[in-house]
């Protein structure tokens, strides 16, 4: 059984308070549900002006990429208090897939390359995208593409915000990481369950690949794992909204000449949701802080917050829908943008069960034989 | 003020002048009560030196450095966590001076007299009647139950109807009760486990004089509200490693017992390991919460959790033990005096933790707070509010 040697801080440091409180202001006055309802069906479903207010303005593109490469030398910590806020405002912009787990895999490449798209992505003018199925888990198999004389041949399915990446990082069979310009490919939205996170197919067909890394196998997984662990404050986020709008809303909604938020039936199962989300908060600051400070359980932990983010987050949102009743299930509600992030979320970065057969591996609760 | 410095100077002059190696452990603990270092938030005189919660921890690190002893605080640790706070906010200066210092030291046990077999989740509903005779004596008669400690307690903390007429939360009063008193009847209450860390208290014409009465006539509820709210801080204050508590037992045989091993409880266990974990790392958040000054009303969360996670984990190891888990260790009615959860096997851990989700607040009645106190959500309609205590339905 592995042990903890420190024990990580699992509150909120008041610059981290302050960031929240600011980007839910900007989120506030620029990316409200009936906002974000209308964009996700128009032919720009990310939100660039939102992206750049982000990014440029706040300078959050760059909070994982270290002051020498042009980023804000920050940590997880802070990029999972930027997802929380996110998560509650279903924000649709490429901050997890570009900020985040992008980043992480330039952060495993040594060259002159990847420097100069780390600086790109800190500044938020380029968007990047690991090119890798949105369901791959940390430890998990994915997909690759040919090599041949340095062209990429071969078809990525579910590569989350494609549309909206200027270059790929893609891994090939030849066990190297490529980054590739997006204009080389071709990029085709698929119908996704997720408005506010489209996936794509991305189609290489001799695209000219700059070699990153030829271990892509380690930069994948750096990168799946900060994304499953800083997914987890996402889901969060998610499922707070879920719960306080779905509070709101009862104490105001009334049926049998009795506000419904009075029943007691309901009561427990609001209860019930609040209860999770305190769990996850606690689980969500752990993932992030050990991921923060390189500690050796951080991949215990990442696994553990979201083997119990995925579930948590997408009843947070089934309950916000039922206990919502008819209007719940109204396109016109935002409740169901939540909803499909919630279940889209469960299955990123590796499912719940995914998560619990690597713990078994990790504290030695091994399957029968 | 009291700081740190001074705090640790004092036990140091403390341990130099009653070294706990030469004098006996009640002398060691009166002389420490005396100095003021039983719980420095106390008041001077009384124990304390009215110096800051916190700062207890100094006083406990040099004494447990210097191998002293200690007051045993799980053996009292009703008298320590319920009644001891509630007489310091409500009791007379002699009550003070009387009850305080045997309490801390050990000398006397408290037990606590509040629920009864009509009166649980409703507690304020209570029918054990105080009646005041002609001497300004009370005598009370009634039965309470669940009582831990009962017989081996000298007081009790007891709350009575001294008011049918009144509404039910208005004609209660708070005594403290000579448990060797003549009309104490203390019998053991055997429970599905086969021992009997409880009992039933059965009160005829007990007389307590009115100098033992702690608070105002009739303002019995809102003393018992003090002693209650305690209860709830003194739950929750460990910090505990991972694999913990119950898991830890479950993960044990998991591990030693691959022949035991299905799919399907693989499952289960992984799912439960990573709840306790969570719930673990919760309760580190609330303790850091605590000392970083921002308490939150998270903990009102970490008894339904861990409740419910015994239950589930303490069934697995049942079904994960297979034909051994059709027998059980010991139906004997035993009388512990402190309980262990995670002491015995795994058909024990599974009935005692059935008291988890009904002791301390059934578990439906801790979702109505967080529901009614946390979220802000309307509390049902009452029915019993404005009706005197004898009308009411039971």
């Amino acid at each position: 059984m592995t042990t903890q040697t420190t024990q990580p801080d699992l509150l909120y440091s008041e610059e981290e308070e302050a960031l929240r409180s600011a980007l839910r202001d900007l989120l506030a006055d620029h990316c409200d549900p009936a906002g974000v309802l209308a964009r996700v069906e128009s032919d720009t479903p990310h939100d660039r002006a939102l992206w750049k207010a982000l990014a440029e303005g706040m300078g959050l593109a760059g909070l994982l990429v270290p002051e020498s490469l042009g980023g804000q030398g920050a940590s997880h910590r802070e990029a999972a208090v930027v997802l929380e806020e996110l998560g509650r405002a279903v924000a649709p912009v490429p901050y997890l897939t570009s900020a985040v787990v992008a980043t992480e895999a330039l952060l495993a490449c040594a060259g002159d390359e990847a420097k100069r798209l780390l600086r790109e992505l800190a500044s938020g003018r380029t968007v990047g995208a690991l090119a890798v199925g949105l369901s791959a888990g940390p430890d998990g198999a994915y997909g690759v593409v040919r090599q041949e004389d340095g062209a990429l041949h071969g078809e990525l399915t579910a590569v989350a915000d494609a549309t909206a990446a200027d270059v790929l990082l893609v891994p090939a069979e030849d066990g190297g990481l490529y980054a590739v310009d997006a204009h080389a490919v071709t990029v085709t939205p698929q119908v996704s369950l997720d408005l506010t996170r489209p996936v794509a197919t991305v189609t290489f067909d001799g695209a000219a690949g700059r070699r990153l890394t030829d271990d892509a196998r380690s930069a994948v997984r750096r990168a799946l794992r900060a994304g499953a662990g800083l997914l987890a404050s996402e889901q969060l986020g998610v499922a707070d909204w879920c719960l306080t709008e779905t509070v709101r809303y009862l104490k105001d909604r009334k049926q049998f000449n009795r506000p419904v938020g009075g029943f007691q039936a309901l009561k427990h199962r609001l209860a019930q949701v609040w209860l999770e989300v305190v769990n996850l908060r606690a689980a969500a600051r752990n993932a992030a802080d050990t991921l923060a400070t390189g500690s050796e359980d951080a991949a215990i932990a990442v696994a553990v917050a979201e083997a119990y983010a995925a579930p948590v987050a997408v009843h947070a949102a089934e309950e916000a829908l039922q206990l919502h009743g008819g209007i719940g299930m109204t396109w016109e509600h935002p409740v169901h943008l939540y909803l499909k992030r919630a279940k889209a979320d469960s299955i990123a970065y590796g499912t719940a069960g995914g998560h619990r057969a690597e713990l078994a591996e990790l504290v030695g609760l091994r399957p029968p034989a | 003020m009291t700081d740190a410095a001074e705090l640790r100077e004092r036990t140091r002059e403390l341990l130099a002048a009653h070294p706990p190696a030469t004098i006996g452990r009640r002398d060691f603990l009166e002389a420490r009560f005396d100095a003021g270092l039983a719980w420095v938030h106390y008041p001077e005189g009384l124990g304390g030196l009215g110096a800051p919660r916190s700062l207890q921890a100094v006083v406990d690190a040099e004494l447990e450095a210097a191998g002293a002893p200690d007051n045993d605080p799980r053996r009292i640790g009703i008298g320590l966590g319920m009644a001891a706070p509630t007489i310091l906010r409500f009791g007379t200066d002699e009550q003070k001076r009387r009850y305080l210092r045997p309490l801390w030291v050990g000398e006397e046990v408290w037990c606590q007299l509040f629920s009864e077999p009509g009166a649980g989740s409703d507690l304020a509903a209570l029918g054990t009647r105080a009646v005041r005779d002609d001497g300004g004596d009370w005598v009370v008669n009634g039965q309470k139950v669940w009582t831990s400690s009962a017989h081996v307690a000298r007081w009790a903390i007891l709350i009575a109807r001294t008011d049918p007429d009144m509404p039910k939360h208005q004609g209660i009063t708070y005594f403290i009760c000579d448990m060797t008193d003549p009309g104490v009847e203390v019998r053991p209450l055997r429970q599905v486990t086969g021992e009997a860390e409880f009992n039933e208290v059965f009160l005829t014409g007990v007389r307590i004089p009115d100098s033992r009465r702690l608070g105002e006539i009739g303002d019995g509820w809102r003393v018992a509200q003090t002693t209650l709210m305690n209860e709830r801080v003194s739950i929750g204050g460990m910090r505990i490693p991972r694999e913990g508590g119950m898991i830890g037992a479950l993960a044990r045989t998991w591990r030693e017992r691959p022949e035991l091993r299905t799919h399907d409880l693989h499952q289960r266990l992984l799912t439960l390991w990573v709840e306790a974990e969570v719930a673990r790392l919760t309760g580190e958040r609330l303790r850091q919460q605590l000392s970083a000054g921002q308490p939150g009303p998270e903990g009102s969360g970490m008894k339904l959790a861990f409740a419910r996670l015994n239950q589930e984990i303490s069934g697995m190891e049942v079904e994960l033990l297979g034909e051994e888990g059709l027998v059980y260790d010991d139906w004997t009615m035993r009388r512990p005096e402190l309980v262990d959860f995670t002491g015995r096997e795994a058909g024990y851990r599974y009935l005692r933790s059935k008291g988890n989700s009904i002791e301390g607040g059934t578990s439906e009645v801790l979702l109505n707070i967080v529901a009614e106190r946390v979220l802000g959500l309307p509390a049902e309609p009452r029915t019993d509010k404005d009706v005197a205590w004898k009308d009411l339905s039971r």
